[in-house]
Parts: C-alpha cells; sequence; structure tokens
C-alpha cells in the first residue's frame, strides 16, 4: 500500500471511486435506453467546451460543462423535432465539435496545452479543487439518480405508458441527457473525452450479461464500475501505463469476463426502446 | 358535450408531419359500453387512441376524454388504464411481472416517493385479476406471449380504472389465448361497468362481445352495432369493414376509396 503515501494517489484513488461509481450508475439507464451512442456524441462535444475555456483562460471544466449541457440539449431536441435520424444528427455533432475543440486548441500557439490530457484522461495530475468539484457533481448526479430512480426506471421501460400516467417523461428525458453531460464532465479529466464513453456503457453492459433484475443491475454495475477505475488506476501505478487506457481496458475485461459466463449472452447493447 | 362520454371527439384531424393519419372524425363513446375499433394497417386505429390519451395532439377538432382535453386530465389519469402495442416493449429489460404491474402506479405514488408495502399488495391484487400471481417473482422475458399481455393488462388495472384501451392485445396470441382473453376482457366489462375500448384486427371474434364497432380508414367509415355496420346496406360501408374479416395485409388497402362512404 505504499502508493497511499502520494498525495495524488489518494486523490487519484477518491476520483477512480467517483468517477467509477457515477458512470456504471448513469450507464444503466443509457444503455437500457439505448443512448450508447448519444453519450459518445456528448462526450467528445466537450472537447470543444475544454477548448473554449482555455483560449479563455476559464478553467475548462466549467466551460466544457456548459457547452456539454448545451449539446445533450440540442440532441434531444434534434431528435424530438427533426426528420434527420438521431445517429445521424449525432454523428455530425461528434465531428464538428471535435474539430472545433483542435481549432480552439490550435489557435493557442504561444501556449503548451495538455491535449492528450483531456483526450484521454490523467487521474494521476488532479489538484484538489479537481477532486472537489468531481464530488460536488457526482452528489449532484447520484442523488437526483436517486430521487427519480423509479421515474427514469418507467421512462425506459415504457415511456408511452408513463407519459400516460402523467410523468413528465420529456422533461425526465431532456433531465437524463444533462445528466449524462454531468457525467461526462465530471470524468474529463480523469479519463478524458474519448474514453469517457467506454467507462459508462461497459460495466452496465458486463453487468446486464448476469442478471436480470434492475435493482442488482444496478448494484452490480456500480461494483463493475467503482472495481475497473481502482484496479486500473493501480494497473497503472505499477506497470506505469496511461491510467485512462488502464481503466477503460480492465472494464473491457470485466465485460467479457461477464459475457463469456454469462447464461443469456445478451447482446451489450440493446435496440432503442422507441 | 356530453357527460357521460368516455371519449368524445369532434371534427377531429391528425397529421404526421403533414400526412393526414385521421381525418374529421367525429364519434361519442359512451362510460360503460364496449367498443371496437377496426380498420387495416395504417387507417389511424392506433392514432385514435393515443389522441384520445393526449400522446398525440390534433391538428384540429376538439378531444373529450372523461369529460376532459387530455392535456388537462390531471388526476384523472388514475382512471385510465392503457396497454399499449405490446411489440413496443423491450421484454429482455430487467424486470420481474411484479414490477411492472407496480409500474403501473407510478402516476398516482408521485415523483421522489417509493413504493410501500400496500403499492405491492395492490400489484399483486391486479395479478390475481389476471390469474397471473404465481408468476409474480418471474422475469418478464421468461413469460410466453399470452402471459406477457396479462401483466401489461394487469399494469393498466392496478390503478382501478373506469376505462381501459387496449390496442392490438391479441398480435401476439395464438386464436385459443385471443379468445381467452376478450372473454375475460368482456368479463371487466359486465361485472365492474368498464368502459372497454379494444383496437383490434380481429373483427370477426370481437364482434361477438362489443356493443359497438368503429371502422377507421383514416376517416370514420363506419360505426354502430357490429350487426349494423357488419351488414350495412351501403357497398362500400360492407367491403370497407367486410373486406378485414379475410384479414390484413394488401387487401385492406383496396378499400382506401371508401373512406368518405360512412359520413352522414
Amino acid at each position: 500500500m505504499d502508493f497511499l503515501q502520494h498525495t495524488f494517489m489518494q486523490r487519484a484513488l477518491i476520483e477512480a471511486v467517483l468517477v467509477g461509481g457515477i458512470c456504471a450508475v448513469i450507464g444503466v439507464y443509457v444503455v437500457l435506453n439505448g443512448l450508447s451512442f448519444i453519450g459518445a456524441g456528448i462526450s467528445h462535444s466537450t472537447f470543444a467546451g475544454v477548448g473554449i475555456g482555455l483560449l479563455l483562460g476559464v478553467e475548462p471544466v466549467l466551460t466544457a460543462l456548459l457547452f456539454a449541457v448545451l449539446v445533450a440539449l440540442s440532441i434531444g431536441a434534434v431528435s424530438e423535432k427533426s426528420r434527420l435520424r438521431h445517429d445521424t444528427a449525432v454523428g455530425i455533432f461528434f465531428a464538428a465539435t471535435m474539430a472545433l475543440g483542435v481549432l480552439l486548441i490550435g489557435l493557442m500557439k504561444d501556449r503548451y496545452v495538455d491535449v492528450l490530457g483531456y483526450l484521454f484522461g490523467n487521474i494521476l495530475a488532479l489538484t484538489a479543487a479537481d477532486v472537489w468539484m468531481s464530488l460536488v457533481m457526482a452528489a449532484i448526479t447520484g442523488g437526483i439518480i436517486l430521487a427519480l430512480y423509479k421515474e427514469f426506471l418507467a421512462l425506459s421501460f415504457d415511456a408511452e405508458v408513463a407519459s400516460v400516467m402523467g410523468l413528465p417523461v420529456r422533461k425526465l428525458h431532456y433531465l437524463l441527457l444533462v445528466l449524462i453531460a454531468l457525467t461526462v464532465v465530471l470524468s474529463v479529466k480523469s479519463v478524458g473525452v474519448v474514453l469517457v464513453s467506454a467507462l459508462i456503457v461497459t460495466p452496465a453492459a458486463a453487468a446486464w450479461q448476469l442478471t436480470v433484475n434492475f435493482r442488482r443491475m444496478m448494484l452490480l454495475s456500480l461494483f463493475f464500475g467503482i472495481a475497473s477505475s481502482v484496479a486500473g488506476l493501480l494497473l497503472s501505478w505499477y506497470v506505469d501505463i496511461p491510467s485512462g487506457a488502464g481503466i477503460v481496458l480492465t472494464a473491457t475485461v470485466v465485460f467479457f469476463v461477464a459475457w463469456a459466463v454469462s447464461p443469456r449472452r445478451r447482446s451489450p447493447s440493446p435496440p432503442a426502446l422507441r | 358535450m356530453s357527460m357521460s362520454a368516455a371519449i368524445e371527439f369532434r371534427g377531429v384531424s391528425v397529421r404526421y408531419d403533414h400526412l393526414p393519419a385521421l381525418e374529421n372524425i367525429s364519434v361519442s363513446i359512451p362510460s360503460g359500453s364496449f367498443w371496437g375499433i377496426i380498420g387495416p394497417n395504417g387507417s389511424g386505429k392506433s392514432t385514435f387512441v393515443k389522441t384520445a390519451l393526449g400522446l398525440l395532439t390534433p391538428y384540429e377538432g376538439d378531444v373529450r376524454t372523461l369529460g376532459r382535453v387530455p392535456a388537462d386530465l390531471g388526476s384523472l389519469r388514475a382512471r385510465i388504464g392503457y396497454v399499449p402495442q405490446y411489440a413496443q416493449l423491450d421484454f429482455s429489460f430487467p424486470l420481474q411481472v411484479i414490477d411492472v404491474v407496480a409500474m403501473g402506479l407510478y402516476g398516482e405514488i408521485g415523483l421522489f416517493r417509493r413504493l410501500t408495502r400496500s403499492h405491492r399488495e395492490r400489484a399483486y391484487r391486479a395479478l390475481d385479476r389476471v390469474q397471473m400471481r404465481e408468476f409474480a417473482d418471474r422475469q418478464i422475458s421468461a413469460l410466453s406471449g399470452g402471459q406477457r399481455q396479462r401483466v401489461l393488462i394487469a399494469r393498466a388495472l392496478v390503478v382501478d380504472p373506469s376505462l381501459l384501451i387496449l390496442d392490438e392485445p391479441t398480435a401476439a396470441l395464438d386464436h385459443g389465448s385471443a379468445e381467452g382473453l376478450y372473454d375475460w376482457v368482456n368479463r371487466l366489462h359486465e361485472e365492474d361497468g368498464m368502459t372497454i375500448i379494444l383496437v383490434t384486427h380481429d373483427i370477426g371474434v370481437v364482434s361477438q362481445y362489443v356493443d359497438s364497432i368503429a371502422c377507421l380508414n383514416r376517416s370514420l367509415v363506419a360505426h354502430g352495432r357490429p350487426r349494423d355496420v357488419l351488414s350495412g346496406d351501403s357497398l362500400e360501408e360492407m367491403y370497407g369493414c367486410g373486406a378485414m374479416l379475410f384479414g390484413h395485409g394488401d387487401v385492406p388497402h383496396m378499400v382506401v376509396s371508401a373512406k368518405d362512404a360512412g359520413k352522414k
């Protein structure tokens, strides 16, 4: 346990638990609602938000938060109103916002920017303020999910009947997209915009291989998410590999083990429900 | 509009992206009646019930459900049970039967609150009504088509509705189970006085149970007692609904020209 002597490792461990846990919980709804691609779209778009912050000299996590929420709401509106298929819309957002991020960062020729850090994360380089910010976002996201647990479940299984019962289905759908955005931004510094969508989808998909009970799926996903994050972090400490990659690859190994022993061999992502 | 109508449409038209799905529908479905809504695929049957439920907003015309505009149903929502088309749900979802049935109470329980023991008991009682209590802990993916359908009906019944709307409830059932389901829905109508609206293609069987039939083909082709609708004098009327006796598929599309025949 020698690694615990280092402040940066203590921070990294706290962050791994927060990020792994929240990603895994929101991931259950992402997987069951068939929103995996939308999750990837929101996370990649965050890169442009980071670029804006760096250019303006504002904390990039804050501009990323505003930008990601805006993109989440836009994706929601486009998939609701437009005749464009929503995967097409996400495909366009995805690349355009990445390009915007690259462009903005490219404008800052006089400064060194750790682009790789934002793309792939560096959980070992967090400041105390970073961890506090993650803690606040995790508390908000986790609190909302806990409070609206049954509403999100009804939305995911049968949005139409939920609407007939008088649940605010539209608002819940948008709220879910905003929570995905919050989760992504919370994870930006530790696993990066490219890898975070894997950390959202993979533990939930692994859990779905092993249980057919919603509560158990939630708890298993939470366990897989936290365990993969901590294990990946330790792996990167002992073997000296990039932490984001270590975390995501550990989660992927967990998924394949779950898939191999699954009684049902369910597909990693169900068809869209609506 | 009469107070005793469970559902009332006046000159209602519904469009999807400018394409008409329902045109100028006027019909009044009295409380306590058992109506069958029939028509070929794409004739607007589901659109009709979704409009009545407030899931779709009409382009023109007035809709009243239980005497109110659907968007303002408020607490009256708890008096409506809706069984949507079976095929639009994903039964690989990680849920047990009792969870699905209890979901019918979520609107009543309200935001942020949790299920209590008494909610669960009500869910068990709803399962009793569809003779499915012994399956309460079963995974929904492990049920047969008929059992899944009954679970969805239990979810609709758990609030004790006065209006029950079923959209193609027999689509996934074999002939025997379908007849069992009709028998059983008919009992809800006769014993509990529930208003039943049943969307189906299965007009041959359904005409034994329902008080009235509405035949839709974008507009209301005909409505009235099954005997009158199905043996109407108008040849076009006959064709519009009668063709559906032989099933669905390509045949009913030939009857689109009959769409105005039923207007008085």
